[in-house]
This record gives structure tokens, sequence and C-alpha cells, in this order.
């Protein structure tokens, strides 16, 4: 069973959100006799939720940063809107409207990040104060109107890969983007399997890996087969394509650059980690500006979408997103998150939502449901810390665990840090 | 109450046979613990011993039903289930890390959660008067209404006795009273259990400071790997130090500080008018004009009581992360540096080992190899990627060569004891091959055996030509480490003393006093 934790790289955390959100999409499968996973919903869902997680991508690195971000709808909302006038008004076209937008989201993330890094007011008290300007901003600019945008800047929020090539019966490049999905997997997980040997680290059995890989490049396969199949005209969608390059961009800055160590690092202790050299002022700088930018974007998808700006565009984002950052594996005090466990925290909403919906179940027990699940989420993390085990799953399979493994070095100690702070020294 | 003779002393206290398992580990076996009424009991061991889990098991943190063998208490089999349980039976533990609340008035903290109450209203007169009687017993001259985070360290941790006394404490647990003290607040601090043991009080301390508990135990049980190995009298066994270290170790300690030949070079390092103000308080001097240098190959000790500047004068040097920089010029081989941040101080070869590892020096979220590679990145990125081999190879080497102990590199930093983890901050700063080192109190809070093991490292990095500086309130320490001893008095430094003209004496009266000349 150890083995089978070992399948998601360790985290079982993040093993036990992905098992969730399995488990999620399975019950609804069923209760919804077939319509969860069906090409169209698929795709519905994707192009309804994209920029929840692309605002989560941001969030999750504010709040290991040890913030958090309270104004990213009202951003949103406020760049959406300009984008939209300066294409009407200035007859700007769509790529220089987005360059406009993400500029514009880089000035107000300038503005924040000058606030709650340089000058040291808490993020909750710059970026509420932000809530409130950028909204008054969005109404102001816009006059509270709906404002159109042109059909070639709707293609970033609502179109689909073209069809190329000779007619399959799928859609071709959706079909070759799967492959490269499963490919890349393949390889990046050999590779990294095989340095670990060399070096002479704990490397997983060679069936441990094996269902890794069949587990993930099947659900791959799955989604590339309902993307490649919805009907004529849909495919993978726009949205969806950005997303996952962002996924990908992010989850690697996170994990593997000198940026992303920092965040971590001035999240996790910000005085030792100014003291080890880190400028934990440029890093909360960065990751507010970022956060902006991105919420910018996401903006911008959503007006893509709705074929038209307005002056309630992105009320109530920035709780989705803190939300799934939080469902997905984040700690409130700082240090602790990752990106793909925030799209996975996003993705048990987005389902959620979803599949209440297909059951007809009313927008009130929706939000009921979904605030337990929030709550329930991160109780059960706050509990395992406190009793020393990991997750859900691996309570499941304690009778399981080999004596050798997983015996924590000191188990007196394996409680919360500021446990282990108090009692040590 | 008192007593000349302690044997005679009715038994105040019996832990038998206590045995406490978490899953998979036996932290404690088959403890027994005797502690007669009236005396001052020690417990030393290794940090990981069990002194702690042995004493969370007396005072109910750990309840009755989940460790196996008996708490006898003044002749009755007790059943804690809680820590009000055993306060409520006159046990109060005090812990290392005080349990006070900043923002709350010395009164307020005394009676908190025990608040005199006159018809459902908190009585603050009658609270107040008993504070200040309380104040009185402990030896505190302060106003009662002053907020706790006015007053120091030492003061706090009379409050903490106040506290105590106000529950009516038979049996007074004290965990490392003095390591955060300097030496003449401990000196109170411990004058004041010894007039507590003349009222009745009888006292359980751990600590790590033998000498400490030479001057005032009467008794001092060891605990080794979970197991209590013996019991000592100390005025009838005749107890001294080395006696105690023995016993914790299993073994003699022939020497506590390793056999070293120091190689000393030309100067490496030289400050010179070194002001620095502090950073709050617009008048108030932290740096007064510090003059001082390194040469390769050198430990230069700093010695000085706590609050005397040695930290800030070390921070405020290392890329001015403490206080207003006023003026002073660093040189490093007869070359000027302008060190504005830390990042600065790093890339010109200082390096600096934080005082406090759990709240400056440590990111306890990370695990073994990110911390040791997070000062020198730059070592093993390619463009901006971190190369997670050369971390994990990197990571891999030092816990070999310093030989930490761990399962392996990629487990969190908090799991690790103390002398482990600052076996991981010594590699974090070694990585940076920096030519000067400062270390903050090294060795505070880690026991006997991995204190040799540090000192070894520390003689290894001057023996490859590297400048070291040591702060320390152990003048033991500084004496057995270092080749050359300045001494630090409010802000100023007032001496320096060859290793072999320095003794506790001669450096205790400069560390307390003005330089006579300029």
């Amino acid at each position: 069973m150890n083995a089978l934790k070992k399948l998601f790289g360790g985290n079982t955390r993040q093993f036990g959100m992905i098992f969730a959100l399995v488990a999620l999409i399975i019950f609804f499968q069923f209760a919804t006799q077939g319509r969860t996973l069906t090409p169209g919903n698929v795709i519905n869902l994707f192009n309804g939720n994209s920029y929840i997680l692309i605002l989560a991508i941001g969030m999750v690195l504010v709040i290991i940063a040890g913030h958090i971000d309270l104004s990213v709808g009202s951003v949103a909302a406020f760049v959406g809107v300009t984008v939209a006038l300066a294409i009407r008004d200035w007859g700007i076209p769509w790529y220089a409207g987005i360059l406009l937008g993400l500029a514009l989201g880089a000035l107000i993330g300038a503005w924040q990040g000058f606030w709650t890094a340089y000058v040291g007011i808490p993020a909750f008290i710059v970026t509420l104060a932000g809530m409130l300007l950028f909204r008054g901003f969005n109404q102001f600019v816009g006059k509270s109107n709906t404002i159109p945008v042109p059909s070639d800047f709707q293609y970033i929020g609502s179109g689909y890969l073209p069809e190329v090539g000779p007619n399959t019966g799928f859609n071709n490049l959706t079909l070759l983007l799967g492959l490269l999905a499963v490919a890349f997997v393949v390889f990046s997980e050999l590779r990294s399997r095989r340095t670990a040997k060399a070096l002479g680290a704990e490397v997983p059995e060679g069936w441990v890996v094996a269902t890794k890989l069949i587990l993930v490049c099947g659900a791959i396969l799955y989604a590339t087969y309902l993307f490649a199949t919805g009907r004529p005209g849909t495919s993978f969608p726009i949205p969806g394509l950005i997303l996952a390059v962002l996924v990908l961009i992010y989850g690697f800055i996170a994990s593997k650059t000198v940026v992303g160590r920092h965040i971590y690092a001035v999240g996790g202790n910000r005085h030792a980690a100014e003291l080890s050299g880190v400028q934990s002022k440029k890093v909360n700088f960065l990751v507010m500006m970022n956060m902006a930018i991105l919420a910018g974007l996401a903006g911008m998808i959503f007006v893509g979408r709705s074929t038209a700006s307005g002056p309630f565009d992105g009320v109530g984002w920035e709780l989705d997103a803190i939300a799934a950052v939080f469902i997905g594996g984040a700690a409130v005090t700082g240090g602790v998150g990752t990106v793909i466990g925030s799209i996975v925290g996003g993705l048990v909403m987005a389902v959620l939502n979803n599949g209440l919906q297909l059951l007809g179940v009313g927008a009130d027990l929706t939000q009921i449901i979904k605030g337990l699940v929030l709550l329930i989420a991160v109780a059960f993390d706050v509990y395992n810390k406190s009793q020393g085990k990991r997750s859900i799953i691996g309570m499941l399979t304690q009778g399981f665990n080999r004596p050798s493994g997983g015996t924590p070095l000191q188990p007196d100690e394996v409680t919360s840090t500021k446990e282990t702070i108090s009692r040590e020294a | 109450m008192t007593s000349l003779n302690t044997q005679s002393e009715p038994v105040l206290l019996e832990m038998r046979s206590i045995t406490k398992e978490f899953p998979g580990v036996k932290a404690l076996s088959d403890v027994n613990l005797v502690v007669k009424a009236g005396e001052i009991h020690a417990i030393c061991g290794e940090n990981g011993a069990g002194k702690s889990t042995l004493m969370k098991v007396l005072s109910g943190v750990y309840p009755y039903g989940s460790y196996n063998g008996d708490i006898v208490y003044q002749n009755e089999v007790q059943q804690f289930k809680d820590i009000r349980a055993s306060e409520h039976a006159g046990i109060v533990i005090i812990h290392q890390e005080l349990a006070l609340i900043p923002e709350l008035s010395i009164t307020e903290n005394i009676f908190l959660g025990n608040e005199p109450v006159k018809r459902g209203v908190i009585d603050w007169a009658e609270a107040r008067t008993r504070s200040r009687e309380l104040l009185a017993r402990v030896g505190l001259r302060e106003d009662p209404d002053t907020p706790i985070k006015e007053i120091g360290v030492g003061k706090q941790q009379l409050v903490e006795i106040a506290k105590a006394l106000n529950k009516s404490v038979k049996l007074l647990i004290l965990d490392e009273p003095t390591a955060a003290l300097n030496e003449s607040d401990s000196q109170h601090l411990l004058d004041l259990i010894l007039g507590l043991k003349g009222r009745g009080i009888t006292s359980i301390i751990i600590s790590h400071k033998l000498n400490e508990i030479e001057q005032i135990a009467d008794s001092i049980t060891i605990i080794r790997d979970g197991k209590s190995i013996e019991t000592l009298n100390v005025k009838a066994d005749g107890v001294d130090e080395d006696r105690i270290i023995k016993g914790m170790v299993g073994r003699t300690l022939e020497s506590r500080f390793p056999d070293h030949e120091p190689k000393i070079g030309e100067v490496l390092f030289e400050v010179k008018g070194w002001t620095v103000g502090h950073p709050q308080v617009q008048d108030r001097l932290v740096c007064k004009g510090s003059n001082f240098f390194v040469r390769r190959g050198e430990i230069v000790g700093f010695a000085g009581l706590m609050g005397a500047g040695r930290t800030e004068l070390a921070r405020s040097v290392f890329g001015r992360s403490y206080g207003r920089f006023i003026s002073g010029q660093i040189y490093k081989n007869g070359k000027e540096l302008h060190l504005k941040n830390v990042k600065q101080a790093i890339d010109a070869g200082l390096g600096y080992v934080t005082e406090d590892r759990k709240s400056l020096g440590l990111n306890l979220l990370d695990d073994i190899k990110t911390t040791t590679v997070s000062a020198a990145l730059k070592k093993i990125t390619k463009g901006l990627v971190v190369d997670a081999n050369k971390e994990f190879t990197v990571a891999e080497q030092y816990r070999k060569s310093l030989r930490t102990k761990t399962p392996s590199v990629e487990e969190g930093v908090a799991k690790l004891s103390g002398g482990n983890q600052q076996k991981v901050v010594l590699a974090k700063w070694m990585f940076t091959d920096p030519d000067l080192l400062i270390l903050d109190e090294p060795t505070r809070g880690i026991d006997v055996g991995a204190k040799y093991e540090i000192y070894g490292i520390i003689q290894q990095l001057a023996n490859q030509g590297k400048g070291v500086i040591v702060i320390s309130s152990e003048l033991p320490e500084l004496l057995g480490l270092s080749d050359r001893i300045y001494t630090i008095f409010e802000g100023s430094i007032t001496g320096v003393l060859d290793k072999d003209d320095a003794s506790q004496e001669s450096l205790m009266k400069l560390m307390t006093s003005a330089r006579k000349t300029a």
C-alpha cells in the first residue's frame, strides 16, 4: 500500500484528492445515468471553469507565500471591460487587446504588490481595498453597461482546436495533443526514475511505475477520446489549452526553479529565508503582480466566452479560487501547496457543481453542499495532521502498511510544526 | 518544613515502570522515578532520551490509559486525564517556551484561566493585590499592570512561577528554565527555586546546563534511550559534571572538546568603527564603534551577556540584516566591502548561522535536501532551474560527512532532533563555502554528544583556512573552542583575550564592565 502511495510521488494528500475526484466523477456518472462523461458535458465543464482554475494557479502561489488575494474577481472584471472598450472604441485588433489586458493586469499587480511587499500592509487589506477599487473602476469605465467583443476575440473564451488533416472521425489536433501528453508523461517518469536510480535514491518497484503510467495514460487517452468525439465543430477548447499550458509552466516554476523555491521559503519562514539571502520583498511583489496578470487573463477569457463584458463579471471568483487552493491542500499559514493540487481542488468543486446541476439540484442546495465539502476537506487535513496520520487513504490502509516502511522517526514529533517548535530546542 | 536530611523525607511522587509507546517506537520503557517531598530533583538525558515524554505523562498531556505503569502521588495512584487534573493535584509544569500572552498584563497572565470572580465579574482589585504578593514572593519588582511584552525573558520566567504559585503548586516541573536566560537571570531563578524548596515546594528540573544541576539538585535521575539508568544522590555520591555526562552518554567522554592545533594565517576579515542604531528606537545604539578582526584559520569567540549586542553586531555585519546602519567599514583581505543586503554578504563569502534555529534558521516545512541547498541555490542551478539531482547528491554528501542521523535526506527537518537540525543548518552554510562563518549560539539546546561533533566541525572549518566567529553564552564553550575571545558589554567591545590568558573570571569581568580606556 505504501507502494500505492508512491504512485503519486509520495504526496499522499494529493493522492487523496485525486482519489476523491475520481470517486466523485464515478458517482455522478452513475447518478446521472451516464450524462457526466459525455463529450458535450466534459467540454462544457472545462469551458465553464477554466478561468477559475487559472485564478487558482495564481492564488496558490499567493497563498504559499503567506498572503491572500481578494481582488481577483474585480481585477478580472476591470481588465475585461477595459479590453472590450479598447477593441470597440479604439478599434485595436484582438491580439493587441490581449496584450493590453496583460499589461493592465501587470500594472494593477504592481500597485497591489507595492503596498503589500514594500509598505508592508497585509495583502488581505490591500486586496480588500482592491476588490472595491477595481469593481468601482469596472463600473465607472464601462458605465455599468454591457460591452460586446468581436468574434475573433471570443475565440480565446469559446474557441476549439480547428479541424486539420484527413477525416478520421476524430478531431486530429486533439488526438495529437493527447498522444503528446502520453509520450511526455511516460518519458519524464522513466527519466526521473533512471536518474534517481543512478544517484542511489530510493525508487519505487517496477510494477508501481507501470501501474501509475497505465492509470495516468489511460485517463489522458479517455479524456482525449471524449474531447475528440464531441459534436461537430467542438473539440479540445482553447481555454482548456491555455490552462494546460499555464499548469505546465507554473508547475515547473513552483517546483523546479529558484523563484519557486524562494516563494516556498518566504511562506515557510520569512526570517530564515531573508537570512539565507532571499529578497522576500521582491518575492512578495512578484506573486501579487503575477496574480493580477492571471486575473486579467481570466477576465478576458470570460469576456470571450460570454461575448461581452458586464458590470458584474467576476463577482465571487476570488472565493472559488481560494476554495480550490485550500481543498487542494494548501495551508492558511503559507509555505504549503502545489499548483497541481489546486487544479485538482478546483476540479472537485467544478465536478460537484456540474453533477449537481445535471441532477437538477437547486443553487441553494448546491451552495450548501459545496460549503460542507470545503469544510470537511480542510477539517480532514487538520485532523490528520494532529493525529500524525497522513491522509484518508493512509487511514483506510493502515493495516496493510508493511512494518518496515512508513514508521516515523520519532512519532512524538510528527505533530504540527508549532508543537514541534515548543517541544524542541 | 525544611529538613536537613533528605533521606528521611517521605516520597511525594513515584512513577512506577512507566512505558509509553507510539506506533512503532517505544519512547519510554519501564521508567522509574522517585521524587521525595521537598527536594529538587533533576532529570538529565540527551535530546530524544524521553525526558519531555515522561513529564507529559506526569502532567496528563498523555492521559491515563495511553501509557502503562502507575503514577503514585501523595500516596495515591493518580489517573490524570488532562493537564487540569494534574494542576488540580498541585503539579504544575512550566514549559521552556513560555505560555504567556505578550499583550496582556502581568496580573492578567497570572490569573488567566483562574480569574477571581465576584458575582460573575472579575475582581481586578483582588487580582492585583494577590499578584503583588505573588510577585514579591518570586522577587520581581514590576508593576503588575505592565504588559508581558515589555519585560525581559528572565522576568517572564518569574511571572510563570508566580502563576504556578497562585495555583498552590506542590510539585513544580521546570523544562529547561534557564535556556534563554543570561547568567545573572539564571542565577536569580536558581536561587528562587532553592527558596521555594525552603518553603516546601518540590521541584523537578530538566536542564542541559549541568553546572546548574550540580549546583542546586539534591537528586538526579538519568534517562537514556527511554530507560531510567540511575538515580544519583548529589551530596552522598559526590556527583560532578563528568559523572552526569558518563551516565547520559553511557561512556566517559575523554574530553569535551576535540583536540585542535590551530593554523592561523594573515588577517582575513576586519571591521572598523562599526556603529549601528536600534531598528525602532531612534537614539539608541546597539553597536558603538566596534573594531575587531579575524585571521585565517582562527576561531574567534564573542562573549557577552544576553542583550549585550553580540547578535546585533553579527547580524548588522551580515548584510545589515539588523538595525539601522550608521557608520563603519568592513574589510576582507584588505579590500573594503559594501554589504547592503544578505545576498551581497553571502556573495562576498560571509555566512551566519542564526541563534534561534527554529524561528530564524530553518523553514520547518522543508526537507533536509531543500534546506541544505537553500542559501546557495546558484551553485546547483542551470539558468533558473534547480538541478534536483545535484541537490540530492550535495545533501547526501553532507549527511554522510556530518553524520546527520536521518533515514533519508528527504525527511522533513522538523522531525530531526536539535543536534541534527543544527548539522543541517551547518551543512547549508558550509555549502555556500564562506570564507568567514559566524556561528551564533551554535550548540544551544543540543546534547553533549552532538556538541562534541559540532565542535569538531567548527575546528575542521578553521583548518580549511576559514575564519570562524563563535558567539556563545557558555563561557566554558568559548574557552574550550576559541583561539581569541572578544568581550562585549552594552554594545561596545570591552576587551580581547588570547586563549591562554582567558579564564571565566577574567571574561566575566570584561563582560560586565564598561571599557576603561578607549
